[in-house]
Formats: structure tokens, sequence, C-alpha cells
């Protein structure tokens, strides 16, 4: 972190110029200061006690001054502080209770001055007024703050807070007041004049306030960091602390300490997790103004070198180093943001925000209907030379799409209408197939028609095959119907497909020969009949679809006659399948066709019932039908591309369809966020019984304990309408019993059913009697209840 | 049985006479009925009440004496459909109670990184390692209600591989936290396609030290096996006399009345003494100023002494079910390195705390659990009703203090801020074998030891005395585990 750059700033009585550097210590720091001349810090932890002087090019250790041969509790420091007016003046807060100074002047190596055992705890914090030379505050885990009078031996006065441990304690700039945080979140101020009582508490956390700092211009501001990760600016001025300004940074504050000189601007570390410095515009509290990330474990105390200079910060750090950090080397996180913003809504409008400047030079826009919404994020700031922040001001426009062409009608009718389970597969495939034709979307339509037929078991067939064809002969004009236009978007994805496919059928030749018919299909269609029997014997049913649909891929609509043969291809098959007197080309291909016997073995097995004895001659012989299996990884490959163009919903919906016969092959985690997304998207659309159903469905760990979750249910009282909480049938509030049964009149502590038409109920049993002899409400309001 | 109790208390306060296993004598007639017509088996509970120490009539006293008890207890019977003994017990205590429940149900029952199996399945991880049947086969239960697979009862190696890998860190945590590195936690952290997530880790790692101490607590407070539970039960008629010998054992009989006179009149005036001693630390604290090393010395003898307390009191062992299946070591225990003296490194309390570090590490990784597990701590440490014994008005701020450091001494965590030699003051022999029992080898506690301490305390006090103990191990523990992680995370 050796940058070059170097800043110079001449104040009143001295010059500042250092540049970015830091030094090893030999042990974590947990508080640093410095003198009021800016050219020497200590540094103050549980093994360190040193000065280092602040030099051009690095830290250059002065004195140590854990001196002597036993080691001291005393040494072990969680605070320590700089008199900023008497510069040889030192003071420290140790862990055992100690409050100890410690004067440089002293011509011994023991510098240690004052040595003050009041308090019966870990002292947090010391504090010396900023203009009473010898006036110490100290803040205590023991609930205490004591002020000291360095001429006396002991305190002069003791403030107790009543409200367990002090954890910051800060004098003032102007008068006698101090700011104490404590550990329940309470902020105290006092009078160190009036030890009695405080002047005024407030609860500025919850949890622990870690620090305070006053801003250093005297304007009665107090901001204050919490273990619940804020910062929050109040002004003291008025008669209630008002928070003014809240920072929510990602970690528990640990210190903060207002800039000098930026009005606006404060520095903060986090005591646990993140390491980072970051310097905050209060009035920017989302994005840090600057941060400086050189240190490797917790900052665990930050300082600005010199009280009118906003450009040098000294930090100490646990990973045991010292670091002088210059402005200038900052990283600026605003300038890493992204200054525009996207986001599609859910119907498939558009909102952009931008930069106002790079809006209006943007001519081509189309105006919102309503007219355009430009929302100033920011306030607009008066143009300060000093003010680093860039300008800020965005202009928001959304754009509606169109009223005629609402796209995602068809996610919402897809996923109501798709049936995922509840019947045989091929009829789902089928239902499925069908609602996506209907939808106009032809592709998703063909590929649940090829699933069914990949997958089905043979047995299956006759039924589902027959019901295929019932409502391919019935949509068929649909199809015929469509634009040519239409057909051609179609066409790119769909050779995509194919192309996939066909690298995975390589290495099979039973395949290959299936594969390249296809491809022969699309090209000349008149090659179907005949030239590629055995590939038809092998291929099926499969190869009789597939024609199906690729012929969707013609060009023009002159081959329409080819339609034709799809259906001829399924009239065959069931030819084939139903009675053996097959026509003639086929029976000509079986006799050419090595796989002839098989085949005709097959004939008389095709019955439903001896459907197991199927399975076990036709497989080994590779005749009729391939093992499901072996469509797996194309099947997997097609989810996958259905996925990352966006359709997801195709993807989930045919994993839960196929169920086990796909899910293997596809890993776990890749499911998961399937299904994720997927339930993501109708819940977006406020599809709860299809996301419900989806999750039920599935069978990936992490998705279906969705549904043991948030299952609580909240009740209102029936008399009081407020919420019940301790038990279901008594109201704590009203002391009436909330749910009492319409037929017995008793208090109902077990199953409660009620009436959605008129909220009368009771004990189920009873409910279910009476409704069984009477139509109306056992209430007697009149209401015709039904009990299903 | 759970059920029944629970209806009966909701009923009426005033209905004093039914107890537990009162609703099981009522039915004797109809039980020789049934044997004969149906031939049906019907359990009757073993041992009276919900502790082996604590008379039956004492705990029962409290939930209808004190109507917030009792409105816990209802709540507890309405999300769990049981109210388990140790509730039973805690009822003494209903503050703490209440944030008890709280915590365990939110910790087991709602939204969380880890499934819902998984986590009654650490529990029973957690509790096997001491050996603890009570809470095992509470968790084996609900463990197989909320869809566990049985096969991983028969042993961690039926479990997955990510569960097993947690065995290790179970063993540490158990018995020696201040081994846990940081490596152990990137062994769970980085196992591919087996590792944790850091949620789910933290998660984990407060379920085992959940359970870790409040098996200290089971064993602490003498907790009777529930009637549905293995050792709960018996199938056996009734004997003749109105206590069976096991009742007598465990002094729920009239020799235990006997013995309780007798301890009054030797040890009279212990709590007078005891009160004296606080009141003199009190005192006399400022003026005798002991210097930095006799601080540290004090601290390190208290440490090894504590190392030294002996707890082999074996008269009691008893012998379990076979839960050691579910942890693979047995003989690591904290026995072993007690006797070999090993070194217990120092832990700084003030270089990792609880509230400025550990809240803040669990609340970020498992949202609103940092803030339960405080409120918890802070209700342990804090609770008091300014009493001891028969005395009123008694300040036990020191004395719950030097029970509270004197656990986290013997897990070698130093507070700079603290007199170890108080300790010495306040607690005596024979309570700090008690403690030291409980909190290390906890199985071992026996009736002798829980009545030869403090034996002017009341059972109400004495149960106090568990939960701070019982917080206070698993504050020491977790400080452990998550010093590791944070050191894993920077």
């Amino acid at each position: 972190m050796e940058k070059m750059s170097r800043v110079t700033t001449a104040l009143s009585s001295n010059t500042i110029s250092g540049k970015t550097m830091f030094c090893h210590l030999d042990a974590p720091a947990n508080a640093i200061s410095v003198c009021r001349d800016a050219s020497q810090v200590v540094v103050a932890g549980r093994n360190i006690f040193k000065i280092y002087t602040i030099e051009e090019e690095q830290f250059v250790e002065k004195l140590n001054l854990r001196v002597g041969r036993k080691p001291s509790l005393n040494f072990s420091c969680a605070d320590v502080m700089w008199h900023q007016m008497e510069e040889n003046l030192l003071a420290t807060a140790a862990t055992n209770g100690a409050v100890v100074t410690w004067n440089l002047g002293k011509p011994s190596r023991n510098k240690q001055d004052q040595l003050f055992t009041e308090h019966k705890r870990t002292v947090n914090k010391v504090c010396f007024h900023p203009t009473e030379v010898y006036m110490l505050l100290s803040g205590s885990q023991d609930g205490l703050m004591k002020c000291f009078d360095l001429r006396k031996k002991e305190s002069v006065s003791t403030f107790s807070g009543q409200s367990e441990s002090v954890r910051d304690v800060q004098f003032s700039m102007k008068d006698f007041t101090f700011a104490a945080s404590f550990e329940n979140g309470n902020v105290q101020l006092w009078d160190i004049r009036r030890p009695d009582r405080y002047e005024r508490m407030f609860t500025a956390h919850t949890g622990p306030v870690f620090c305070c700092d006053w801003h250093p211009d005297d304007r009665g501001w107090l901001a204050t960091g919490g273990r619940d990760k804020m910062v929050k600016v109040w002004d003291m001025t008025t008669n209630r602390a008002k928070e003014i300004y809240c920072v929510q940074t990602i970690a528990s504050v640990a210190r903060v300490k207002w800039r000098p000189e930026k009005r606006f601007h404060l520095a903060t570390c986090s005591m646990m997790v993140d390491h980072n410095i970051y310097v905050w515009d209060i009035r920017r509290p989302f994005i840090p103004f600057a941060t400086f990330e050189e240190h490797k474990d917790v900052t665990t105390g930050i300082v600005w070198r010199h009280q009118h200079d906003p450009y040098f910060l000294l930090s100490g750090s646990k990973d045991s180093t010292l670091y002088q950090h210059m402005f200038k080397d900052a990283t600026r996180p605003v300038d890493k943001a992204n200054p525009e913003g996207l986001c599609f809504g859910l119907m498939g409008d558009l909102a952009f925000a931008a930069k106002e400047s790079l809006i209006n030079s943007d001519t081509n826009r189309k105006p919102y209907p309503g007219g355009d919404r430009r929302n100033p994020l920011f306030f607009f700031k008066k143009t300060d030379p000093t003010e680093q922040f860039a300008h800020v001001s965005s202009a928001l426009t959304i754009y509606q799409t169109g009223l005629d062409s609402n796209h995602m009608d068809w996610f919402v009718s897809t996923a109501q209408r798709y049936l995922l389970t509840g019947k045989p597969f091929a009829e789902l495939c089928d239902h499925n197939a069908k609602v996506a034709r209907e939808l106009k979307r032809p592709q998703v339509s063909t590929t649940w028609t090829m699933l069914r037929i990949m997958f089905s078991d043979p047995a299956n067939l006759p039924a589902a095959g027959l019901n295929h064809s019932l409502s391919k002969l019935g949509s068929l004009p649909l199809m015929n119907s469509f634009s040519l236009k239409e057909m051609g978007s179609v066409l790119a994805s769909e050779s995509r497909l194919e192309r996939g496919k066909g690298d995975s059928r390589q290495d099979n030749i039973h395949l290959e020969t299936g594969n390249s018919h296809i491809s022969n299909n699309n090209e000349e269609n008149e090659e179907t009949e005949g030239s590629d029997g055995p590939a038809e014997c092998m291929f099926g049913d499969a190869e009789l679809d597939d024609d199906d649909l690729y012929s969707m891929d013609h060009e023009n609509q002159a081959e329409e006659q080819e339609y034709t043969l799809p259906q001829e291809g399924f009239q065959l098959r069931h030819e084939i399948v139903d009675n053996p007197s097959a026509p003639e080309h086929f029976q000509q291909d079986k006799a050419d066709s090595p796989h002839v016997s098989g085949n005709e073995a097959e004939v008389p097995c095709l019955t439903p019932i001896e459907s197991f004895s199927l399975i076990s001659i036709s497989q080994p012989l590779f005749t009729h039908h391939l093992p499901a299996s072996f469509f797996c990884p194309i099947v997997r490959e097609m989810l996958s591309y259905y996925a990352e163009q966006g359709d997801v919903q195709m993807a989930v919906s045919v994993l839960i369809v196929l169920g086990e016969k796909i899910r293997k092959e596809i890993d776990d985690l890749t499911q998961e966020h399937w299904y994720m997304s997927y339930i993501d998207m109708l819940q977006r659309f406020e599809l709860w019984n299809v996301s419900n159903e989806v999750i039920k469905l599935s069978t990936c760990s992490a998705i279906t304990c969705l549904n043991q979750t948030s299952t609580t249910l909240h009740i209102n009282c029936s008399n009081c309408k407020r919420p019940m909480s301790s038990k279901g049938w008594m109201c704590d509030r009203c002391h009436q019993c909330a749910s009492i049964c319409a037929v017995c009149h008793h208090v109902v502590k077990g199953l409660f059913v009620w009436c959605q038409g008129c909220s009368h109920g009771g004990h189920l049993e009873h409910i279910m009697n009476w409704l069984k002899s009477s139509a109306h409400c056992p209430a007697g309001c009149g209401h015709m209840c039904e009990y299903t | 049985r759970g059920m029944r109790h629970a209806v009966a208390s909701a009923q009426n306060v005033e209905n004093t006479s039914i107890a537990v296993t009162d609703l099981f004598k009522i039915c004797n007639h109809c039980e020789r009925l049934r044997k004969k017509d149906l031939g049906v088996r019907i359990p009757r509970p073993l041992g009276n009440g919900p502790s082996r120490f604590i008379p039956e009539k004492e705990i029962l006293q409290v939930s209808k004496v004190d109507s917030r008890t009792q409105s816990i207890f209802e709540d507890a019977f309405a999300a769990l459909g049981r109210l388990d003994n140790i509730s039973l017990v805690m009822g003494f205590h209903p503050q703490y109670l209440e944030s008890f429940l709280r915590t365990q149900h939110y910790l087991l029952q709602m939204d969380g990184p880890l499934p819902l199996h998984y986590r009654h399945y650490i529990g029973i991880m957690a509790a096997a390692r001491h050996q603890c049947s009570y809470l095992v086969n509470l968790h084996v239960n609900d463990f197989l209600q909320v869809g566990g697979d049985a096969k991983w009862l028969n042993g961690l190696g039926e479990a997955p591989q990510k569960l097993q890998q947690l065995g290790e860190l179970n063993k540490i945590l158990a018995h020696r936290p201040w081994l846990i590195t940081k490596e152990h936690m990137e062994a769970l952290l980085k196992a591919e396609e087996h590792s944790w997530s850091l949620a789910e880790l933290i998660h984990a790692v407060v379920l085992l030290t959940h359970y870790h101490s409040l098996a200290s607590f089971t064993f602490g407070c003498g907790i009777t096996p529930e009637i549905h539970c293995d050792g709960g039960h018996t199938f056996r008629p009734p004997s003749l006399s109105q206590y069976c010998v096991c009742d007598i054992a465990n002094g729920n009989g009239h020799a235990n009345l006997h013995d309780d006179q007798l301890g009054d009149q030797d040890m009279c005036g212990e709590v007078e003494v005891l009160m004296e001693r606080m009141k003199q630390l009190q005192e006399c604290r400022d003026d005798e100023e002991a210097s930095q090393e006799e601080m540290a010395t004090r601290f390190e003898r208290e440490k090894t002494e504590s190392m030294l307390v002996v707890t082999s009191e074996d008269e009691e062992c008893v012998p379990s079910r076979d839960i050691s299946r579910h942890f693979e070591d047995p003989s690591y225990g904290y026995k072993d390195f007690s006797r070999r003296g090993e070194h217990v490194p120092t832990f700084r309390a003030q270089d990792y705390s609880w509230e400025d570090h550990g809240y803040s590490l669990v609340n970020r990784l498992y949202p609103d659990v940092g803030q339960m597990l405080d409120e918890k701590f802070q209700m342990a440490y804090n609770l008091t009703y300014n009493t001891m014994a028969t005395h009123k008005d008694v300040d036990t701020s020191m004395l719950r203090r030097a029970i509270w450091n004197y656990i986290h001494c013997m897990f070698g965590i130093r507070y700079d801020d603290y007199d170890y030699g108080e300790i010495n003051q306040l607690l005596d022999r024979s309570f700090k074998i008690y403690i030291k029992t409980m909190v290390c080898s906890p199985e071992k506690t026996t009736k002798r030891m829980y009545e030869s301490f403090w034996r002017q305390f009341q059972h109400s006090e004495k149960v106090h005395v568990n939960l701070l103990l019982m917080e206070a191990r698993m504050q020491a523990e977790l400080l452990y585990a998550l010093r590791a992680i944070t050191r894993y995370m920077t």
C-alpha cells in the first residue's frame, strides 16, 4: 500500500505532510490517540503501550511505556487518551479496572504518574476535558463514571448511571456536559458539576451503544454507534434528543469520529467481521463516501491526525499494524456504484433510473403514458467546492408494455393449467402439450409430446396413443393456421435444440441412424417412406412423431401435403400394435431388417396384461423400444436449454412430471435452483396454489422444507379484535372467551371449525352433526352454512 | 400423560390433589379390567415426579401457586404437545423458563438454516456425548416424528457424511472447547459437497452447546425419564407397599425427611457464614489490594485446582441404553486429561466477549438467535429474588458472579477485573465438586452430591444454581467455537 501521493496542508501553527504508510506493532492494538500537534501517536493494547512519532515516510518508535520486570494488568489497556492541552500527559483505562495517568516529562524510565483503582470492573473509556487541564473522566463496566482531579489522589465525583455498563464517555466541546453511552442502549447526558442525577436520558440503540462523539463544531450534535449496526446523529439542542440522521452499516459499530472541517462527515469502524474504515456523508446514508481497506483484522482505534485537518486518518488494528491513511488514497465506493438502475416489472413494464443529464440527452425515449415521473432521489445541494460528492439527481422513467401484448399471460395461464400429477404419465404429457399448443407455444407442445413418447411404458402405449391421436386430429388445423412469421421464430431455437441432440447421440449407432433419418426428413421429405426402413423399425413411434414435429420447420406451405404423413404414421402404428396386418412397406422393412424376429415376437405381447414380458423381451433385443434411460442425456440438455432460455417453468414442470425417470440425471443444486426460481416467479404472480403444489411435488429437501416454515397462524380475539397472544381460547385483554361453540356454547379448546360465510363455528364434531340435520347456521344468524 | 397433566393444570387452580402420578393411580381399577378383558398392558411411571432429587410435591406446588408458571406451561404444552420434566423443574423460575423455551422453540421449530430432522439429530449427538439418555430419548422421538431416517439412529456412521464430520467438533466442544481452532471450522466449511455453510454451522454450534449444557442441567437436577421413553415406565404391577425400592433409594419416600433433618443439624449456620463472608469481601475489598501477580496466581490456582477436584463418585453409574453408538470415541472425556494435568490456555474475556463479539457473529449469520441467547444469558446471570435460604433482602450478585466466573475459569476464561480469590471464599469444597461434576462430566452427578452442597438452601435455589451453571457452560463453549469461526473468517 505504498501509494506515493503526497499531501501538504498548511495549518495555522504547523505543516502536516505525509503519505499512506503503516508499521508493524508487536501486538494487537486496542486504542490509539494523537498528541495535539499531530506529530506523535500512542498505541495501547493488552500487550502494547508505545509512542510513535509520525514522520514523512514512516512511523518511528519513540518510547515504550511498558517498563518494569513484572507484567502488570495496569498495562493491559482498553483505552488511551492523549491530553489535548498538556502534551506530556496521557491516561489509560485498564481491563482490570485501573485508571492510570502517565507523565512523559518524568525523568525516570517509568512514566506512570497516578493510579486510580476505584472501579471494580474493566474501565472501557477515559476522557480528558478539552479545556480544563486537570479533569479526567472514566466510564466502567461496573456502571459508574468517575471524575478525577489529577491534583488529587481520589476521584472527586462519581456518577451512577443506574443502567448497566458504561461503554463510552465524551466531554462536550463547549461546557461541562458529558455524554455517556451504555450497554443497554441508553445514552445519558450529565453535568459534571451535578453528580446526583443525569440531566437527560434516552434510548439510542437496541443493544449496547459502543461509542459516541460530539460534533467538533459545537452544534450540539452527538453521533452514536451501536451493536445494532447503526450510526445515529442526535440533535441535543432541543428539549428532546432528536434523531436527525441515521446510517445503516453492515456490522456493529465500534468507534465513530467526526471528520474535522467537514460538517457532515464521520468515520466509523466495526467491532466484528468487517475490517474496513468507512467515512460517511451522513446525508447519504446508503453508500460510504470513502473506504480504507488496508487492515486485515478488525480496526480497533481510529483518530484524525489533526483536529483541523480532514485528510489524515490514523488507525490501529487487531492485525498488529498502525496505519496512516491518506484521504486521497481512499476507495470511493460511489465511483464504482452504478448510477443507472433498470428493473422489469412483473407484467413486462420497465423502469429506468439514471442521472438526469443522461436522460435529457436521450431524445428518443417514449414517455410514460401518465407522464414522466421524475424523482430526484437526493436533495439538491448547493455547489460547494469542498464537497467531494458528485451532484446526484436522478430521473426515473417507466416504460409500459403495450396493452395488447401482455407478455406474461402465457406464464400465468400455463402455470394454472398444467397438470403435474394425479394422472398417468402419458396423459399428463398430452394434457400439457395441449395446453402449450392452445397458448400458441408449439415448441413446448412438441417437447411434451416427445417426452411422452420417449418415456411411456410400452404397455401403456395403446391407450395413450389412441387418446393422443384423437386430440392431435382435433388440434391439427390450429397448427396449420400458424403464420409463417411465428414459425420462423420457432425455427431458430428449434434447430439449436436439434444440434444438441445430434451431439449427444453420436456415440450410439442406433440413434445415429435415427437422427440422420430425422435430418433427412427435414430436407427431403419424400424419403420418409421406404428408404430408411431399419431406422423406422428401431426408432418406432419416436420417429413418426418427430416427423410430426419437424414438419413445422418446412419453409413453405406448399409442403402442407406432408402433414398428412404423421397422421398416417399414427394410423399405421396402431395397426402394428393392434393387429398384425401392417401396411405393406412396413412388412417389407421388417423382412429386410435384422430385427424382424424381435419385432414380431413383440406383437402378441403388446396387450396390457402381458406387459412385463414385453419389456423383458424387447429390451435386450433393442427392437421396438429403447430404454427410457437412453434419452436421459437428451432430456437433461433439453431442460437446461429451457432453463437458460428463461423458461424455468418448463424445466420444473418436466422435472416433476418425469419424476424418477430423470431426477438422478440432474444434480441437486441445479434442481434446487430451478425450483427456487420457478417458485419465486409463481409467488410474484400470486399463484399461491400452484407454487404450493410445486413445493409439495418437489423432491429436493431444501424445497419441501419450505412448506414447514412460517406455519404460524395468528388469530385475533372475536370480541376486541386484538391479537391473541397466549392461549387460543381466552383473550388476555378483554378476558372473554374468544371461541365459543355455537352448538354447545362451551369454549372450544381444540379444533375449531367455522363458516367462512357467517364466521360462526364451534367444535368440529358438533358442527358436523348439526349440519347433518340442519342447513342453517347453529348460531341462528340465518346463514346457510355448508360443511364439506 | 402430558395431555392429561396439562388439562389438569389448565382446568382449575384449586384442584390441588391431582399430581402426575395420581392420574395413573386413579386408573388402577380400570387397569385391572383392561388387563383381563383386552390384555392391554398399561405402563406405570417409574420413580416419582420429574426429578429424582426434588420431591414431586414441591415441583408441582409451583405451578399451582404461580399463575405465570402455569400459563407458561400451557403455552409450552400448546407448542409441543407435551410438557417435559425439564420444563416442570425449571418452573421454579418462570422468567427464565419463558426465555429458555422461546429460544429452544426457535432453535428447533422455527425458520433456520438446518432442516428439522438435522436439528434433532444434532441434539441427540450432543446429548449422547454426555450419555444423557433422557434427552436422547426425547429427541429420538422428535427426530422420527419430523421424518428422520430411523437408520441414522443406529449410529453416527449411518448418518450423512455431513453430520459425521460434526462428530469431531461435538467431541471437542463437549470436553475441551479450548482446543477448538479455526482449522476445525475450516474442515467443516470446506468439505466440498459435504461442507457446511456458515449459517448452518452457527446453527449447529448453538444446538450442540445448548444440548451439552442442557445435559448438565438434566443430570444436575436428576431429571427422571419421561413416561413414554425408555426407562420411564414399567409394566410391573404396583408393589404392595406405597413406595417401591427405587423410591426409597431416590429419596422420595420417608427416609428423605429424616436425612434432611440430620443435615440441618450438621450444617447449622452455613448460610450465615456465607453471608458474612460476602459482607466482608464487599467491605474490605478496597483496603487490601492484591498485587497483579497475586491476581494472576489466584486465577491460575483456581483453574488448576478445578482440574483436580475429584469427581469420581462412581457408586451410581447408570447403565445407559446403548447410546454410545452415537459417538465414535467414548473414551474421550473430561476425566482423561484432567488426570494428566493438561494445561488449559487462558482465554481473555475482554478480548472476545459474548456481548461485543459473539452476539454480533451469531446474529449476523442466524438472525434473532443472538438476541434470544443474549436475553437468556442475561436472564440467567441477573436472576435474583434477593433471598438466601430463609434470609431476605440479600444482594446475591457477588455469589452469582463467583459461580459464573468459576465455571468460566474451569474453561480457562479469565476476567481481568475479577479477583479469583473470592471464589475460594464463597464456594466451598462440596459445592465445587458439584459444579465441577455437573459441568464437566454431568453423567456422574449423584443425589449425594446434590444434597451435600448448600444443605440449608431450598430446592428452588439449587435449581437456580443449576441454571447459572448451565448458561455459563453454554456461553463458555460458544465463546470458544465462535472465536474459532471469527478467526476463520478473518
